[in-house]
């Protein structure tokens, strides 16, 4: 209750507040980034559609993208958070390596393809890469060591070790529990790995953008001094959200061990940057304060489209590289100048929103 | 009639490494009063007010919240007495929209989500009840206007039922009828019994609000008295040499330095 009561209030002051929340609500939606480049995937499909026609707009075509991105998308879930704080992670690609190779040396000495095989080196995968995201949670947020540099850290002492745990030599013995949950399940029509990665997927958008810890991430990322003053402990919860990116990175090491059916020591070099690229493609601003998981998944579809949409109409798949780096650039460029615009106070002009102002 | 006071600040020290920044402090904070906590730049006003909110740890003295001694170690014992802050750089999440400010920290649960029809509904209440306009309770704290944070800021007091509620520099950044706004809303808090200090510069600030005058002067209380008893300039001179005719720290009759101050 409040224990302000109003003295002799003129009869226009009371104009509080009330904005009709559907108009509000559609205009937030429409300042999101990610509704935009959402815009932008559906003009990409759109085109491959009308060049390749059924090729391109096959079920079959759809399944090797969304297999082709799970792994990625479990990454995103954490670098969405790490990067809505204003940090990065540099390291959840040789995380998942070790964590793999870990995970892969645990189940190898157990010994089998039971599932309760694989459930050892599941819990061992996470475990290792909740233990690299503490670590580089703690020398964030306690030592004070810029995130670029502790993950760049991480990145190659965590390769390096995984290297030296196998010698440099892939781990191929897999127990048959996971290779076959990649190749032959389906859950509700879709293949088992990208269900796992849609599950982390909602259950990451939630955390996010409906929890308490989401709200903390945000305001972190937004004003850390203003955090502090209201009694968050920053420090503990940018430890946690480390902390999760690692776990996906691990999660993404069990996936990665199912769909390879190896260890992929050589093969992560380039994960991160392809995940930051998707965060940032998204609409998660590197500045920190803002973003969506939604806005990662589309950011993740963008390139896996452009990938398969080459294939099939026959350009060289070199061209995807050319066409990720100016999308993630224009997305960025759009990004500022739309933040620019709310700085100035002006509210940020908007096609999509135009376009629903028009209709009405 | 004798009230007592809501919170008292007696014999406070503080010291950054070799610096010592506050040395003996006393202020008193009645309810139903502004109080207006006046200092020269780097008196250490800011610094008090973080240490009575727990920002900063106090090397000596006593923080007196209604009658009992309290330790506050954290924004969020603080706010558990109910002292609510508004600091100098407002302290809001640009990224955040209003209601969010207003609840972080504090936020209403129903199980592990965020419940934000409460909040929303609890931030609209508080808001129509300062006759606040023009803003949407879902606007980005980014694309308020300094008046606006600044009554943002104020609103969280009055949401959370605070006892005392500190402003550091309210009004430093707002033009002329933001500013007037922004006053009636802090004698407003006063009027309805809260402990309000009001830090600020302006003097014409002071004395159009407040009830009692703190003085700072170095780093320690020059004067604390009743607004009605003095000039603007005799607090002029506490905030600039720290005392006025027999008022204040009077200069240490061996050291002309002091004397050399007066005219
Ligand atoms: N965290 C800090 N570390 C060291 N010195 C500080 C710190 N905060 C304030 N000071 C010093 O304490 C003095 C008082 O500062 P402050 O409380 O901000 O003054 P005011 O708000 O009255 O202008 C200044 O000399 C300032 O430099
Ligand atoms: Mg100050």
């Amino acid at each position: 209750m409040s224990v302000i009561t109003p003295p002799g209030q003129a009869p226009d002051q009371q104009v509080v507040a009330d904005a009709p929340p559907s108009d509000s609500y559609l205009k937030r939606l429409g300042n999101l980034q990610s509704v935009w480049i959402l815009g932008v995937l559906l003009l990409i499909i759109l085109a491959f559609s009308l060049a390749a026609g059924d090729k391109f707009l096959s079920t079959s075509n759809f399944s090797l993208i969304s297999q082709n991105i799970a792994v990625w998308a479990v990454l995103g879930v954490g670098m969405t958070f790490v990067i809505i704080t204003s940090g990065i992670d540099l390291s959840i690609g040789s995380v998942l390596v070790f964590s793999s190779v870990v995970a892969a040396k645990v189940m190898a000495a157990s010994g089998g393809d039971s599932w309760g095989v694989a459930g050892l080196g599941i819990l061992a995968a996470i475990a290792s890469g909740v233990a690299w995201g503490v670590l580089n949670g703690f020398l964030v947020a306690k030592a004070k060591i810029p995130a670029l540099i502790v993950t760049l850290g991480s990145l190659s002492i965590a390769l390096g070790l995984a290297q030296v745990l196998t010698g440099g030599i892939d781990i191929r013995s897999v127990p048959e529990a996971l290779t076959d949950f990649n190749t032959y399940v389906r859950i509700l029509g879709v293949p088992a790995l990208p269900f796992v990665a849609l599950v982390v997927v909602v259950i990451g958008g939630i955390v996010l953008h409906k929890t308490k810890f989401g709200r903390y991430t945000y305001a972190i990322g937004s004003n850390e001094l203003g955090a502090r003053r209201v009694g968050i402990n920053v420090d503990r919860h940018l430890i946690m959200v480390y902390a999760l990116s690692g776990a996906m990175a691990g999660l993404g090491a069990v996936l990665a061990l199912a769909q390879f059916g190896t260890t992929t020591i050589a093969g992560q070099s380039l994960t991160n940057l392809n995940v930051i690229a998707a965060v940032v493609i998204g609409g998660t601003s590197i500045f920190g304060g803002q973003g969506s998981i939604f806005g990662t998944v589309v950011g993740l579809f963008i390139p896996a489209v452009l990938q398969a949409g080459f294939v099939i109409i026959g350009v060289e798949a070199f061209w995807q590289g050319v066409a990720v780096g100016t999308v993630l650039v224009a997305a960025v460029y759009v990004d500022q100048s739309r933040r620019a615009a709310a700085l100035r106070g002006a509210s940020a002009p908007n096609p999509l929103l135009a376009m629903f102002r028009t209709r009405k | 009639m004798a009230v007592r006071p809501l919170l008292e600040v007696r014999g406070v020290d503080k010291s950054f490494g070799a610096v010592q920044v506050l040395r003996d402090v006393a202020m008193n904070v009645f309810p139903g009063e502004v109080t207006a906590l006046v200092g020269d730049n780097g008196a250490g006003k800011s610094t008090l007010v973080k240490c009575i909110s727990g920002i900063y740890p106090i090397d000596a003295g006593q923080v007196v919240f209604d009658g009992r001694p309290v330790t506050v170690s954290s924004p969020k014992d603080a706010a558990a007495l109910g002292i609510e802050v508004v600091y100098q750089d407002l302290a809001l999440c640009d990224n955040l929209d209003i209601v969010s400010n207003m609840f972080l920290g504090r936020e209403k649960r129903s199980g592990i989500a965020l419940d934000e029809a409460t909040m929303e509904q609890m931030a609209h209440r508080t808001l129509a009840s300062l006759s606040v306009r023009s803003v949407s309770l879902r606007q980005p704290a980014a694309s308020l206007s300094g008046g606006e944070r600044q009554t943002i800021a104020i609103a969280k007091a009055v949401l959370w039922n605070s006892r005392v509620v500190i402003l550091d520099e309210p009004t430093a950044a707002l033009g002329v009828a933001q500013t007037a706004q922004v006053l009636e809303l802090v004698r407003r808090l006063a009027d309805n019994g809260l402990g309000v200090v009001l830090i600020s510069h302006n003097m014409n600030d002071v004395f159009a609000v407040s009830d009692r005058i703190t003085a700072l002067y170095l780093g320690r209380t020059a004067a604390q008295v009743r607004t009605s008893e003095v000039t603007h300039s005799q607090v002029v001179e506490l905030i600039t040499v720290g005392y006025t005719g027999s008022i204040g720290l009077l200069p240490d009759p061996g050291s002309y330095e002091g004397m050399g101050g007066r005219s």
